[in-house]
């Protein structure tokens, strides 16, 4: 079954806020504009059903901060807590 | 049944065999006069026992090789002179502060600078001590034969194995290249590495519960382990913690200083009765010894001190000696430098004359011979 | 990459110390999926690393790592490749570090085809020390020891290991993320000297001093310097000058230098064999 256009490619987009440096790249850098920022510069999500999935954000990140759940993965939805480094 | 095989052989062939008898399996060197003999015969003899070999592009990278070798668990030794032992100085410092155990082989030449490379001297002996930056542990043994070539490069790998320290064989340039009989043993065993029996995950590479010398692990092991010429903690990683770094500090300092009776070596001749000791080591000690001897042949009561150990440096024997001789005469192929060592130790307690000479020559004993009758007028 | 390559990390050392937005984390990352993708036993796996930013790596990496001196990593790395040659060794390094004071190790280990994975962190600065000028800086680069512009020319690493005799070369950026993992994963399943240099940003010294105030401004700096090696073909020298022209360079066969020895080891095993059993006869 081909995958269509609007369907959903990303099932989450997880930021490990303790790792996360606010650098601004994988903002800068993402190709649909799914991520947008808070007042303190880190990254948060804009908008789901835009991200293809093409984990730029995450080869680009220099902390491993950023994590994209496909919505073929079957792996569990986030490690760690909201704010734990893991 | 220990079979010994008489060999008539050069100084820098007897530190070859006495290297691989003690295990050697690499060698990384640069061409220098007067130690290229060592790199020539571990080239040819290492490939034969399953040991490797490697000419580097200079002397840095000859030591930095040896000390990854060492971590690898290869029993490795390099050879210089003073031009390659001044550029070897900080892979030094660095071998001695991660504690990897290896043998540095230094023929001292006439120096400072290019000097007189085909001439002997012993003007790198504190620059052996001293010679890298910081605060740091080290053995240097010094051989007067070359029967002590052979056995002291045995006794270098020991030492450098039991305290996780490099260890300095600082020969000069005559020692290295005299021809002299001397007694191959086949029965030595390998010194062996202690390493550790904890397992991967308790492993740390620093860690002091099992006493000054940590046990070590070497790469391939699994044990993950991390090695930084950085302050480190027991754990083997950066600190900068005031308390963890003078703790490292002194542990490296005691891993030597309370083992002093396991590591120091002096040699002496008819010091029980001797009014003047002669203080020599090296080529010198040979004319100290000549000296001696016809001294107490002119009815003067001299006697030899010949430290086997450099550093660290003898004091007790020489303060000991101090109260019961009038006099000290030190002779040194250098413009004087373990004199200082030698002062210091005596507290004043007797006469100090010396013998300095750093044109490249043997002293001749008859320059100590005068030296010693001065001392008894 | 994402987080399922954590466990080559040593978690409990991170978060790094490089600045926020350093390339160095991103060549980092694609360290560890070429290794993870390589298929190589990381029990037999050795990472050597010299002085400087790129060189903490080894600290966080989870492997048998040695963080040694300034410019030496790959003389330690030939050390432990040449005495025990069934281990993989890597060197992580810098620009500064292995071909500013490194230099001399740099080409001749390339010309004795040790096998050794290189992988140079290029960000064309001394970052450690506050950001002075490279071998690799731009001519012209505003730095902290070229305030009124450098002006010496810089090296080109990748034609430097290659006319030393390496048999694996290529180049990459941080900005072109994906490529790391694939060329240092080529790089480390060679037998042989092989070099990736990865072009990163230091954002913190030289970004700033040359008005490139964030890490995604330099990378845009650093996507717009790039030229791909077939293009590069086509354009002349001028063109040319500033630009880092990306690819894989080199890719061949050579006798490799711990392999022949070990040949050398086992053929006068052979030898001695032969002549006790004559001596017997």
């Amino acid at each position: 079954m081909a995958e269509t256009l609007h369907k959903r490619k990303a099932k989450a987009i997880n930021i490990y806020r303790k790792a996360c440096k606010a650098c601004g790249i994988c903002i800068a850098f993402c190709p649909s504009k799914s991520l947008g920022t808070d007042e303190l510069g880190y990254p948060v999500v804009a908008n789901l059903d835009t991200c293809t999935a093409c984990n730029l954000c995450v080869d680009r990140c220099p902390d491993l901060a950023i994590e994209i759940i496909k919505e073929t993965d079957n792996k569990p939805e986030k490690k760690g807590d909201e704010d734990g480094k893991k | 049944m220990k079979m010994v095989k008489n060999k008539f052989m050069q100084g820098n062939a007897a530190c070859v065999e006495g290297a691989i008898s003690a295990g050697l399996k690499f060698y990384a060197g640069y061409p220098i006069t007067p130690s290229t003999e060592i790199a020539e015969l571990c080239a040819e003899k290492l490939p034969k026992i399953g040991g490797r070999f490697i000419q580097m592009e200079d002397e840095i990278a000859s030591m930095g090789a040896v000390i990854g070798a060492s971590f690898a668990g290869v029993m490795s030794m390099t050879a210089t002179s003073g031009p390659g032992f001044s550029l070897k100085q900080e892979n030094l410092g660095y071998a001695s502060f991660v504690e990897a155990p290896c043998v540095v082989v230094n023929v001292m030449r006439s120096g400072p600078s290019t000097g007189l490379p085909t001439s002997p001297a012993q003007s790198d002996v504190m620059q052996a001590k001293w010679g890298t930056h910081g605060d740091h542990p080290i053995i240097v043994l010094c051989p007067d034969s070359v029967k002590s070539m052979y056995e002291l490069t045995i006794r270098a790998f020991e030492l450098s194995e039991e305290f996780r320290v490099p260890v300095i064989l600082a020969a000069d340039e005559v020692i290295a290249h005299m021809r002299e009989a001397i007694e191959i043993r086949d029965d030595l065993k390998p010194v062996q590495r202690r390493y550790t029996t904890k397992k991967p995950g308790e492993f740390k590479p620093y860690d002091d519960s099992e006493g000054l010398v940590p046990p070590m692990a070497k790469f391939g092991d699994g044990y993950r382990f991390n090695t930084t010429g950085l302050m480190h903690d027991t754990e083997g990683f950066p600190t900068s913690d005031p308390v963890k770094s003078q703790k490292l500090q002194d542990r490296l300092r005691d891993k030597i200083e309370k083992n002093l009776e396991k590591i120091v070596s002096v040699k002496t001749y008819n010091m029980d009765d001797a009014e003047v000791a002669v203080f020599a080591y090296g080529s010198t000690a040979r004319s100290a010894m000549a000296a001696i001897v016809e001294a107490r042949s002119n009815g003067v009561k001299a006697g030899l001190i010949v430290p086997e150990t450099l550093w660290p440096f003898p004091e007790k024997i020489i303060s000991m000696y101090a109260e019961k001789v009038k006099a000290f005469v030190v002779a040194e192929m250098n413009m004087g430098q373990m004199v200082y060592e030698v002062e210091r130790c005596m507290h004043g307690k007797a006469k100090l004359l010396t013998v300095f000479q750093a044109n490249g020559e043997l002293i001749k004993p008859e320059l100590i011979l005068n030296r010693i009758k001065e001392a008894v007028k | 990459m994402n987080r399922m390559y954590e466990d080559y990390y040593r978690m409990d050392r991170m978060p790094t110390i490089w600045c926020p937005g350093c390339g160095n984390g991103i060549v980092l990352n694609g360290f560890i999926e070429a290794f993870k993708n390589s298929g190589l036993d990381r029990k037999n796996t050795v990472i050597v690393s010299g002085i400087g930013c790129s060189s903490r790596s080894a600290l966080y990496l989870d492997f048998d790592t040695i963080h040694t001196t300034h410019g030496r990593a790959i003389s330690f790395a030939t050390g432990i490749k040449q005495s025990r040659p069934e281990l993989n060794v890597v060197v992580l390094t810098g620009d500064g570090d292995c071909s500013a004071i490194g230099g001399n190790h740099l080409i001749h280990a390339a010309r004795r085809n040790i096998d050794l994975t290189v992988v140079c962190y290029n960000n064309s600065t001394y970052g450690m020390t506050n950001g002075q000028y490279s071998p690799t800086t731009p001519t012209g680069s505003i730095t902290a020891t070229s305030m009124y512009g450098f002006m010496e020319s810089p090296f080109d690493l990748c034609k430097l290991v290659e006319a030393a005799g390496a048999t694996y070369v290529a180049r990459t950026t941080t900005f072109h993320a994906k490529m790391i993992p694939m060329m240092i994963k080529n790089a480390l399943l060679k037998k042989g000297f092989s070099f990736v240099d990865c072009i990163a940003q230091c954002p913190t010294y030289f970004g700033r001093k040359n008005k490139m105030s964030t890490p995604a401004d330099m990378m845009k700096w650093i996507r717009d310097s790039s030229v791909n090696k077939k293009t590069a073909e086509t354009m002349s020298e001028s063109e040319l000058a500033g630009k880092f022209v990306i690819g894989e360079f080199v890719n061949k066969e050579k006798p490799e230098l711990t392999a022949e020895y070990t040949k050398l080891v086992e053929r006068l095993k052979l030898k001695e064999k032969e002549g006790a059993a004559y001596a017997k006869v």
